[in-house]
């Protein structure tokens, strides 16, 4: 690439100038930062106890003496990282297009209504139930689609409002099959253990944590497939075009609309599986009283960034978002609410913004660097 | 400091490297007060760079800057607006939505109680317009206005902050014939009220009309400086490509053959009003034949290509390609069946600016078998190699080859990288507009060569031009437009320019 690279010599600062270690470079500043203002926080709720907080939640179920209790906890933060990974990959997809998918989260909710209905309900095998989650998401992502390639309707409003729309008539889906003394739906494996997710073995890894599934390496596998999508394909060069350049890709021939239809159909399945990741695996019952849109979505947005919008970064950094927010829960009630861990995922991804600054910023200096250092050697040669 | 009055401004020994290029070596150019300089040099020659150092956006290794004779340091562009330098960029840099007052005051308002006072303004602005030849609307909206007047607004600009020393950066490359010589009359008035003019440029004609001095770059280094008085438009191009140029093409009779492109009764609607760009027109191209569409920008050019390539559906009409109904093809069809078109606006249309040059010079091609695999996937091995197949063949230079992100390359090479691509699709038909828009001589003639190469290879090729000078050499036909309509069809050895420029006014037009 370079010419240093060209006679074989690799410095520490070309090194540094590869865009993927900036990335990694960015995203553990944003963390450090995100941590160092949390438990600014922490110290002036309570200074006593903020250090030991602060601990607590970074080592999440590290807080376990035993390590096998450990392990089966570990088990619980992925079976949440899952989903949070299938939704950041869903943002991360259409932001590729240009998009701001936004509406990841009213998709999630769609899957989570599709999968739930159909495991509890009309008590289908697992197989279906994630297919249906899967046609839900893509359904609403292929509504904004829609709306956005024909009549320019902006991504985010769409989206945002089918988040609500989605809520509630999940809501309303579910009515039927919840519990009869509390909002929550039923619980999947005493209506119907054929929906739930199998385990192939992989709950004994972890003490036989019964949630884990084979949701987790699936969600890994669609990280892979995503990377592989955008950077090797037809569809990939096609897709990224027409999110750069949507006239150029009109002038080339390529069905601009259809691509951005089809982009958020992929956007909106890849969220509707999350969801029927979480709930299929039986850790989590819907409540359908819920007024609110489940943060999955949103804390997708959190995870792309951090994970410097590249599938295989974004792995590392939803395990990241969900192990805080899961280390969060176990901190002193009577000292801290349990939102803190919320407050500082919501602070990284204000930070988020950082990774992309950092980027462009450190970038642009190391290479005035290298541009003082090439005068200075091209002056000795003359 | 006895002469030191003479230059308004001196750029000596200056020089500025980027990794892997010397921008400028050692570069020195001396603006006299009150005279107009050009600066003449092929794409990529260091011209931006050297004025990018003047302005304050770069810092040059080696060499000074004397305003006045006195040394200055330049370290952003608020260092060079202090010191009365002015820029008006090749693409504009105004707000569009914004009124042409607006604009001009835009960073240098006059305010009081931190109100506004824009009668104060515009009074400056009527009497600066008025001294200088200057017309505009002041309260005309920049995006409703024509591009000669925006680039009247930042000349306004400039002298609203009463800046001493004009850069124009190529500033004949966006505007049509009239506007030109409009500008140059304009330029010519600024530098006798004694404004001192930097005139960024590689065409000849311009630079010997308007200009007192030329320095000519090439790669970097400096040629030379000559007074326009003692030179000519052969020794200048020469001085600038290092080579004798063709300013003229050469080509043979054309043997026209069989109809390729028939376009018959074909209307298009104008995004602007609710009227046809483009009215019932009817032409055909032959195989063998370079039929060139002639007109002032904006009376329907655009439009009857977009409606041809099918980038704008045509209200009636019809289109055949060789003798295969496209009317109503999707832009693919249309490209598959054997068209090409160089778009006229490359940024927009002709290239995927942020990918690199090797996946943008795939962009028509892609999806075939020879570039991607049956199961979809791109083979990039196949695809840098033809890249590099044509870097070479057509010179198109940039700072990586293959993997360079097309937006870091120069104008010129942009558009070589367009015309690289269309042209070696081989297609029947070559719908090019204005394919040497913003390219040097030397670039000029290779592209000249390569159409006319086509042309001998027994394809049509339509082309659309807005400068006279190649219509008159290129074209083996000239159909005249006027407000969409075709008025008049000419012979270019039988006709003149001036008899071309009276249709195109408007003042005339063929009986039909």
């Amino acid at each position: 690439m370079n010419s240093e690279n060209a006679k074989g010599k690799t410095t520490f600062r070309d090194f540094l100038e590869k865009d993927a270690i900036q990335s990694v470079i960015a995203a553990l500043l944003c963390i450090i930062l995100g941590l160092f203002i949390g438990y600014i926080a922490l110290l002036i709720i309570n200074p006593s106890g903020a250090t030991e907080a602060i601990v607590t939640i970074l080592k999440n179920y590290f807080t376990y003496p035993s390590s096998s209790a450990a392990m089966k906890y570990l088990g619980n933060t992925l079976v949440k990282a899952a989903p949070l990974l299938m939704c950041a990959l869903s943002i991360q997809f259409c932001y590729q297009t240009g998009l701001f998918n936004i509406g990841a989260a009213g998709q999630y909710v769609a899957g989570a209504g599709a999968a739930l209905y159909c495991a509890l309900s009309l008590r289908l095998n697992w197989s279906i139930c994630l297919l249906a989650a899967l046609l839900a998401g893509g359904i609403f992502g292929t509504v904004v689609g829609i709306l956005k390639a024909y009549l320019n309707v902006n991504e985010v409003i769409s989206g945002i409002m089918l988040n609500w729309i989605g809520l509630y008539t999940v809501n309303m889906l579910l009515m039927g099959v919840k519990e009869t003394a509390s909002p929550y739906t039923v619980t999947v494996s005493s209506v119907n253990p054929g929906a739930l997710l199998p385990s192939l073995g992989l709950g004994s890894l972890f003490t036989n944590n019964k949630y884990v599934t084979i949701a987790i390496p699936l969600s890994i596998l669609f990280a892979i497939l995503i990377k592989i999508l955008l950077s090797k394909t037809v569809f990939g060069y096609e897709i990224k075009a027409t999110g750069i350049a949507r006239e150029a890709a009109r002038y080339s021939g390529m069905k601009e609309k259809r691509n951005v239809i089809l982009s958020l159909f992929i956007g909106g399945a890849l969220a509707g599986v999350g969801a029927a990741f979480l709930f299929l695996s039986g850790y989590e019952q819907w409540s359908v009283t819920q007024s609110s849109v489940p943060g999955m979505g949103f804390n997708g947005i959190a995870a792309t960034f951090l994970g410097g919008l590249d599938p295989i970064g974004t792995v590392f950094a939803s395990y990241f978002i969900q192990h805080i927010t899961s280390g969060g829960s176990y901190l002193d009630k009577n000292i801290y609410p349990s939102q803190i861990s919320d407050f500082i995922s919501a602070i990284i991804i204000y930070l988020c913004g950082f990774v992309l600054f950092f980027k462009l910023h450190f970038g642009g200096f190391l290479k005035k660097r290298r541009e003082k250092a090439a005068a200075a050697e091209g002056g000795e040669n003359k | 400091m006895e002469s030191s009055s003479e230059y308004a401004i001196e750029m000596l020994g200056i020089t500025k490297r980027f990794p892997g290029i010397i921008a400028n070596d050692n570069v020195t150019v001396q603006l006299r007060k009150g005279e107009i300089h050009a600066l003449l040099g092929e794409n990529g020659a260091g011209k931006s760079t050297l004025m990018s150092v003047l302005f304050g956006l770069y810092q040059a290794e080696e060499g000074i800057i004397k305003k006045d004779g006195r040394e200055v340091t330049i370290k952003n562009p608020n260092d060079a607006n202090d010191l009365g330098i002015g820029m008006v960029h090749q693409h504009f840099k105004l707000v569009q939505c914004f009124t042409v007052l607006d604009n001009i005051i835009l960073g240098d308002e006059t305010v009081k109680h931190g109100l506004l006072q824009k009668n104060v303004s515009r009074k400056k602005i009527v009497e600066l317009s008025d001294r200088y030849g200057l017309k505009v609307d002041p309260d005309a909206v920049i995006e409703d206005i024509t591009v000669g007047m925006q680039q009247r607004t930042e000349i306004l600009k400039m002298l609203y902050r009463d800046n001493e020393i004009l850069i124009f950066d190529e500033p004949t490359a966006v505007l049509t014939p009239a506007e030109i010589d409009e500008l140059m009359k304009i330029m010519k008035n600024l530098a006798k009220e004694g404004k001192s003019i930097l005139f960024i440029s590689h065409k000849l004609a311009e630079i010997m009309a308007v200009a007192d001095r030329c320095t000519v770059l090439r790669r970097g280094k400096c040629i030379g400086t000559v007074n326009i008085k003692d030179t000519n438009p052969n020794e200048l191009s020469r001085m600038m490509v290092g080579r004798d140029v063709q300013l003229v093409a050469e080509k043979e009779e054309s043997v026209p053959g069989e109809v390729i492109l028939h376009v018959e009764n074909l209307s298009v609607p104008s995004r602007l009003h609710h009227k046809n760009a483009v009215s019932n027109v009817s032409f055909d191209v032959r195989a063998g034949e370079i039929v060139c569409i002639a007109g002032i920008d904006g009376n329907g050019q655009t439009e009857l290509v977009y409606g041809l390539s099918g980038l704008e559906n045509c209200s009636s009409g019809k289109i055949l390609l060789g003798g295969k109904d496209i009317t109503n093809a999707p832009i693919r069809e249309r490209s598959v069946s054997g068209m090409s078109h160089i778009p006229e606006d490359r940024h927009k249309h002709g290239l995927v600016m942020d990918y690199s040059l090797a996946y943008n010079l795939v962009l028509q091609r892609y999806f075939e078998a020879e570039f991607s695999t049956s199961a979809g996937f791109l083979k990039k091995a196949e695809i840098n190699k033809y890249a590099d197949r044509l870097i070479e063949a057509f010179d198109i230079r940039s700072g990586q080859g293959a993997p360079t992100i097309v937006r870091s390359m120069s104008g010129g090479n942009q558009q070589k990288a367009i015309i690289a691509r269309e042209i070696d699709k081989n297609p029947d038909i070559l719908l090019a507009v204005q394919p040497t828009r913003g390219l040097d001589v030397g670039a000029i003639e290779r592209v000249h060569r390569d159409i006319i190469a086509h042309r001998d290879k027994g394809h049509a090729i339509l082309l659309v031009s807005l400068e006279l000078e190649e219509v008159m050499s290129l074209s083996d036909r000239i159909l005249v437009m006027y407000e969409g309509e075709i008025v008049g069809e000419f012979d270019p050895k039988k006709t003149t320019p001036e008899e071309l420029g009276l249709y195109m006014a408007g003042a005339r037009r063929a009986a039909s």
